[in-house]
């Protein structure tokens, strides 16, 4: 795995956030520095005009990370139908991505199908949040894990602005937190796609240097301003994500949040960091954070919408 | 999709496919049938009925054939560059929209392509599914994966075929 230099990142993070609290003058979060993610990293654009909702992505994903077997087969659509305390299906440790489908009125294609995993965060919160540095981003674009390290106190499960990662039960010995790894160690790192973007029939997603994505996603809206909703989601938004979203749909409707703001996580941190130059107050300043931040992502609908019981797991 | 939609689209492929025997082997419409096998590894190669398709566009092969066939590309984006269309004499998909998409050798050329545009050139599987699925979903053409790819045996171990979903309302131990 490669190595992980960034100094916003926590243990740089701090360092940096505790010398302009030395000076004492507190700078505005963005401008201690938004990272922006690596030069050339890779990413991956998902174009929800496109999905038919085949599982395929679901399927090779399990496959490719030897998840353990579902409940149901891949070609079973009622997931679709599937509701726990309201909410659709959301990614565990025996999913990393899961497809849910929005109906729709007025569609020629009918309902629309959102595909869901990590969004490999420019400047990710659960690896700001991460305490062991079981979190790397690589200079690929992966937000990548390790179990080894991980503790199992699940702080990024918290501090995730898309409730992504997911713990795992199946274990006590070694609890962990799960979730998409952008196939990082068997694909990525060698210049391949993720597994799910291969898979695809309809090639949904595309791979390339997120930069290139981003200017051809705008491409896309300016040939067709009449079908899509003229944003990409995931090019601004926390500070960017690798995975970034066109839609023909306002994107409210497919349960994105749009209330998160364009600042990445860590900036509400490094606010508090700045504030109070003390390490032991580091841990309150933190959760003062992730207690705006859980403010802001209550703000959103849907898929992104904690689920109750996470309430009990915080505890 | 209304069942009606179905049944006419049936009855209409039903129609043009007694009419096609006819005009069967003519040069200018090209192959009767096309063996679509890039999915073998996990589906029974398709036997694509070219013939019926061909009577289905009206004979009007740009329909499919975008900017190979003399008609001007449907995409803009296309048309920057591929003006007037021309008949280059490559008609088969697979000429243009690369078999072998996601491998990182092709990946590699892309980036060193400066026809930005071509970033955004589908792979095979993706010009023949967005091509043939959106037309079969807006006209009530089969729609299922299985309507066109009979699964191999890999391919049921893939969507894991042999789980039997609990029943509606039985608790699944998920999560
Ligand atoms: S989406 Fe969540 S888990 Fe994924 S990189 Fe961003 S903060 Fe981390
Ligand atoms: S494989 Fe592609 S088309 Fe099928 S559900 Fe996944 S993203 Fe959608």
């Amino acid at each position: 795995m490669k190595n992980f230099n960034r100094r916003n990142f926590l243990k740089g993070g701090l360092a940096t956030g505790l010398a302009a609290a030395a000076t004492g003058a507190p700078k505005p979060a963005a401008a201690s520095g938004t990272f922006g993610g690596y030069p050339n990293s890779m990413g991956v654009l998902v174009d929800f005009t496109r999905c038919v909702g085949c599982r395929s992505c679901e399927a090779a994903c399990n496959k490719e990370q030897g998840l353990p077997a579902p409940d149901k087969p891949f070609d079973d659509l009622s997931v679709f139908e599937e509701r726990e305390n309201g909410q659709q299906r959301r990614t565990s440790e025996r999913a990393y991505t899961v497809v849910n489908r929005y109906d729709q009125t007025d569609r020629k294609s009918g309902p629309v199908f959102r595909k869901f995993q990590c969004n490999h965060c420019n400047e990710p919160a659960c690896l700001t949040s991460c305490f062991v540095n079981a979190y790397t981003k690589t200079p690929e674009g992966a937000v990548a894990y390790n179990s080894k390290v991980c503790v199992g106190c699940r702080t990024c499960m918290v501090a995730c602005p898309f409730y992504v990662p997911a713990y795992s039960y199946s274990s006590v010995i070694n609890p962990v937190v799960k979730k998409c790894v952008m196939c990082y160690d068997t694909r990525l790192k060698f210049g391949r796609p993720p597994a799910c973007v291969e898979a695809c029939p309809q090639e949904v997603m595309t791979f390339g240097h997120r930069d290139d994505l981003i200017n051809l996603g705008h491409e896309r809206i300016r040939n067709n301003p009449d079908k899509y909703v003229d944003h990409i989601y995931g090019e601004k938004e926390v500070g960017g994500t690798a995975w970034m979203y066109m839609s023909d749909v306002p994107f409210e409707q497919l349960g994105f949040n749009t209330n998160l703001g364009n600042e990445p996580i860590i900036s509400y941190v490094k606010d508090f960091l700045t504030i109070v130059p003390m390490v032991l107050t580091i841990w309150p300043a933190l959760f003062t954070g992730f207690y705006l931040l859980a403010n802001r992502k209550k703000a959103g609908v849907g898929a992104e919408k904690p689920e109750p019981k996470q309430e009990e797991k915080k505890s | 999709m209304g069942l009606s939609r179905v049944k006419s689209f049936m009855i209409l492929i039903g129609s043009l496919g007694f009419l096609a025997g006819a005009g069967n082997g003519l040069a200018e419409t090209g192959p009767d049938t096309v063996v679509l096998d890039s999915l073998a590894e996990f589906y029974e190669p398709v036997q694509f009925n070219h013939a019926v398709h061909v009577d289905l566009a009206e004979g009007k092969c740009a329909k499919c054939h975008h900017h190979t066939t003399g008609a001007a590309p449907l995409e803009p984006r296309c048309l920057e560059c591929h003006k007037g269309g021309s008949d280059g004499g490559v008609y088969a998909c697979r000429d243009c929209h690369p078999l072998k998409r996601f491998e990182a050798d092709y990946l590699a050329a892309l980036d060193g392509d400066r026809q930005r545009f071509h970033l955004d050139k589908p792979g095979l599987k993706g010009a023949l599914h967005r091509n043939c699925l959106t037309c079969h979903v807006e006209n009530g053409g089969p729609a299922g994966c299985q309507d066109c790819h009979a699964r191999n045996a890999k391919g049921d171990a893939l969507f894991r075929a042999d789980i039997v979903a609990p029943p509606p309302g039985q608790p699944t131990g998920g999560h």
